[in-house]
Formats: structure tokens, sequence, C-alpha cells
């Protein structure tokens, strides 16, 4: 037993509540490192482009952002508001931070309502569509965070 | 932030006509409260809200022999405009003979099957849809007040439990949106508190009326989680524990929402 294994299952115990990944399935909690409440690598080693991550932003069923926040992007009606107004975010923040904050902001805040956008274990009672997944890939969150760096007049 | 929010709050309720009033229990407010004009005008008008089909659709039921037994609910329950009165308001209730709640579906069931000797209903069928919202829209006006006391309690604090639990994918409890940011603005739609009192509920969305568990069901799989049976145990403790929370709010079934 290598020493990964003897992680994975000491993270399996902590998340006794969630189902345990199917076999073969990554937990991608350890295929990047957080340091101070921040990613500072890339997940992919790749750019983003920050194209796609506006479109992953508005859409729906990926990362649908403007459910919760204010975003500068005109021709969507009806942004929410209960989450902060990302106009700007790039002035605030840095990428490593807003990184984290997309990967798995639970880390900055328990009880957020954010989702944690790229994990895939220790959730309760997840449609089985949906068990072992990510919300998004992990070359789609550099997409939005390339986009979010993008985000630099207030 | 939070504080600031409420007051805003309050002066938005000021200047809403005083019929909002009656949808609010100190901090505790009715989907009602947050409606948009033409949802509460169709509410409010018994003609043009499209729950009283059901409404008068259980009023048949309510007196239709079925089963073995050759009874009907008004066979025992003779009047329902009298006998159902500030019933379902109570409801759900710890049954000992059961060890555990019973709710407003579940009591028509047993009804049923126990002293019409007739075929239960499925839960999300028409005639039970039809008899709940009957029996339910009987207590219309009267405050829920539901019993947590005694054996009640540890249902209650499962009920709460799960509210606060966090489920799915989306990785989010009930109380997420429903209570900590309940008023707030989730894209076209405003969050409300998820409040109980008006179901079964017409939701202009589903174009028919729909039993609570049916919004549960709904609710649990927007945030990807697999939802529970209809009549599962743990929705009828949330149940408990989601009335208890309204407490005080008046009962609006049929109640039309969005």
């Amino acid at each position: 037993m290598n020493r990964g294994r003897i992680l994975g299952l000491a993270t399996a115990l902590v998340f006794a509540s969630g189902a345990a990944l199917a076999d073969g399935v990554k937990d991608v909690s350890t295929t990047y490192k957080v340091v101070d409440d921040t990613i500072p690598q890339s997940l992919t080693g790749k750019p983003g482009d920050p194209v796609k991550g506006r479109k992953i932003a508005i859409n729906r069923k990926k990362g649908n952002c403007l459910a919760c926040h204010q975003m500068p992007i005109p021709e969507q009606p009806f942004h929410g508001e209960i989450s902060p107004d990302l106009s700007g975010v790039a002035e605030r923040y840095t990428a490593a931070e807003i990184r984290m904050r997309i990967v798995d902001p639970k880390v900055l805040n328990e009880d957020t309502i954010m989702p944690s956008f790229y994990r895939n274990n220790g959730f309760h009672r997840v449609l089985k569509k949906f068990q072992g997944k990510t919300m998004l890939s992990a070359q789609e969150v550099e997409d939005v965070l390339a986009y979010l760096m993008t985000l630099k007049d207030e | 932030m939070k504080k600031a929010r409420l007051i805003g709050a309050a002066i938005v309720g000021f200047g809403m006509t005083l019929t909002a009033a009656a949808y609010a229990e100190d901090e505790v407010r009715s989907g009602y409260y947050w409606a948009t004009e033409e949802t509460k005008a169709m509410q409010d008008d018994d003609f043009a809200n499209p729950g009283f089909i059901w409404v008068e659709s259980g009023s048949e039921h309510w007196t239709k022999v079925e089963g073995d037994a050759g009874k009907a609910c008004q066979s025992c329950h003779e009047n329902a405009e009298k006998s159902m009165v500030g019933v379902a308001n109570k409801y759900p209730k710890y049954r000992e003979d059961m060890g555990k709640l019973q709710n407003v579906e579940q009591r028509i069931n047993e009804c049923r099957t126990k002293f019409m000797k007739a075929k239960a209903f499925k839960w999300e069928s028409e005639p039970m849809l039809a008899l709940t919202t009957y029996v339910r829209h009987q207590s219309k006006g009267l405050p829920v007040e539901v019993d947590i006391d005694g054996p009640a309690r540890k249902f209650y604090e499962a009920g709460k439990a799960f509210y606060n639990e966090r489920r799915g994918q989306l990785d989010m409890a009930c109380k997420h949106c429903h209570q900590d940011n309940a008023g707030g603005i989730l894209r076209a739609n405003v969050l409300t508190q998820g409040q109980s009192n008006g179901f079964p509920t017409y939701r202009l969305k589903w174009n028919k009326i729909g039993s609570l568990h049916r919004r549960f069901r709904g609710c649990n799989k927007q945030v990807r989680s697999k939802p529970f049976a209809y009549g599962a145990d743990e929705y009828v403790n949330l149940e408990l524990f989601l009335n208890h929370r309204g407490t005080g709010l008046k009962i609006e079934t049929p109640a039309v929402r969005n």
C-alpha cells in the first residue's frame, strides 16, 4: 500500500457521510496543492481561455455564476444578487485566491452556499449521473479563472 | 449586512398592501409575501385560483363511496366544512401505534385501507391531491400549529438536521437558500423562506397543483441530490420541522406560486 492510498483512505474516513468513490475514480482534491488558502498552480498547466470562460460562467448547467453573482455581462438579464458582485474581482484577488474560491470555497468559509466546482468526493446523496464527477473540468476552471482575471474595471 | 437587509425588507414591507401583513408573522413570511402582484391576485380570487379545481374535485371524493366497507369519508367525518376545520394545520402528528409521524396524505390512506377497505391512493395522483387539498383547505386562515413536544421531538430534530445538512453535487442544505438567503434574488427568482403553509400549491411552473413532497423532491434534484420517495420518513420529519418553523402563518391552501 503506497502513501497515496493511505491518504485516500484517510480522506474517505473524514468524509464518512459521503459515498466512497467508485473504483478507478480519482479524488481530484489530491491533484492540486493548497498553500495558505490559495491554489497557486494551474490545475492543467495550460492557459485558460477567457472567451470560453465567459460562456461557462453564463451556462446554467456549467458555472451558472449569474445565478448568484452580478457580472459585467449586459446581454444576460436577471443576474443574481445574493453573492458579491464580480465586476472588478481581479483588482481585489489574485489568480491563486480566485482559483481556490472556484475549486472549493468551503476551505475559506465552511458555511458558504457556493458550490465547490472542482471536487468529486465527500458529498451526500449525489444523483447517480453526477457521482464521482466534478461540476467543471480542470480546464473549465482555468477558463473561468482566465475570464475573471479580465474583470479589472470597477 | 444582515441587519441592513432586514431594515430594507421592513421598508419595502411598509409600502405593500395591507393584506401582506396577514401573510407574515414576525420574521416568518409566507411565499405569498414575495409573489408577484399577478400571482397574489390569482390566489386571492377563488374563481381565478386554479387550485380550486382540486378543492371542488376533493369535495366530490369526500362523499364518494368506495371500498368493501361501503363507506365514503363523510360516512364517519360527516360534513368536512365542519369536521375538518382546524385539523390539517396541526399535521404531521406523532402516532404512538406507528412509533412515528403521520401526515395528511398518510392519514387519508389509512382511512381508506383500514376503514373503507379501499385501495390506497398513489401519492401524487389526482384523487390524492384533490382530497388533501380539500381537507387542508378547510383550515384556510387558521394558524399552523404543530406539536413538537414529547415523542414528536426526536422527529422534529431529525427534520431540522435534514434541513441543515448539505446534499447533492451542489452541496447545499435547505437552509442555504431558504434561511441564509431568503428574500434574495437568484437569477430571475426570489428565494423565499420555503414555507409550507400553502400546500398543496398550484404552481404555475407545474401547471397543476402539487404536494409538499413533490416540492421537496424538486429541490433535492435541483442540487443534484437523490430525492427520497413520496411519504418517506425523512420528508415527513422535514414537514414537521418546516411547519413548526412557520408557526403562526395562516394556511393558504390552495396557494398559487411561480
